[in-house]
């Protein structure tokens, strides 16, 4: 940035206000920078599938999207074949009801021991829609942040390693909380 | 129609919602300013999508059309 250098009447440079203000109009809008942020607390399809939509096209857009991954959201950030062992019968128990990864979600309502989704799957294909895992694949291409958050990895029995690649380092609620503050739009899907 | 000189063309039909402008914005980023990228897409949304995707990047909506059920949108990358 450039600015002007002027005197001031006791000899002191003081920074020309109008080169200031000229410069930050010339930012406008060709290079300001865009923020969303997404809060992803569920790990099934009808929220994920939305998240990874909004998140890809933002950062398509030119937008840079973080999405804070928490609770039962980090499920489908675990990667391929892994079963989570736990520390705990409680913690395999719950991977036994809800198999982790991108490819094993269920529909919040009208799940139906899997008929639901499976006939959502049929109709994706038959409408050639993009399905989460292509989504998540475009979104991290594209920059997409994934944060995920430290007491969730916790409580589920989610270690580092057994996340997808590409994820942030994990972080807490002040994070979220910084982040969906300063963005231009935070949503909690 | 001017005949424009086009970098690349990317075949969106089929596609649905966001993938014709998921496709195109990794393809624009590949290529260096300037270049000019034609994208087919078949998603009748992608008519208003394109108009605000190219607001939002700026990127230029140089040309679109329609022939058929085939829309053709012609961008210049910033």
């Amino acid at each position: 940035m450039t600015t002007e250098m002027l005197d001031s009447p006791v000899g002191v440079p003081l920074e020309n206000p109008f080169a200031a203000a000229l410069a930050e109009r010339e930012l406008e809008p060709e290079t300001r920078t865009r923020e969303l942020v997404i809060v992803n607390w569920s790990g099934e399809l009808d929220r994920i599938w939305p998240t990874l939509i909004l998140a890809s096209t933002a950062a398509a857009s030119g937008v840079q999207c973080k999405v804070f991954v928490t609770f039962w959201g980090l499920l489908p950030f675990v990667r391929d074949g892994v079963r989570l062992t736990g520390e705990n019968w409680m913690q395999r128990m719950l991977s036994f009801m809800q198999q982790p990864g991108i490819d094993h979600l269920k529909l919040s309502k009208m799940n139906f021991f899997g008929m639901g989704p499976w006939m959502i799957g049929k109709l994706r294909k038959q409408y050639n829609v993009a399905s989460p895992r292509e989504l998540l694949d475009a979104a991290t291409a594209l920059g997409v942040e994934f944060i995920p958050c430290q007491m969730s990895m916790d409580m589920f029995g989610i270690k580092r390693e057994d996340l997808i690649d590409g994820m942030s380092e994990p972080a807490g609620a002040a994070t979220a909380i910084e982040i969906m503050t300063e963005a231009n739009a935070s949503l909690f899907i | 129609m001017a005949t424009l000189e086009i970098t690349t063309t990317v075949d969106a039909k089929g596609l649905s919602c966001p993938m014709p402008i998921v496709r195109t914005a990794q393809t624009v980023k590949t290529l260096p300013p300037g270049a000019l990228v034609e994208v087919l897409a078949t998603d009748p949304g992608s008519v208003k999508d394109f108009a605000a995707w190219s607001r939002s990047t700026g990127h230029e909506l140089v040309e679109q059309s329609v022939d058929g059920p085939v829309y053709r949108f012609v961008i210049r990358r910033k």
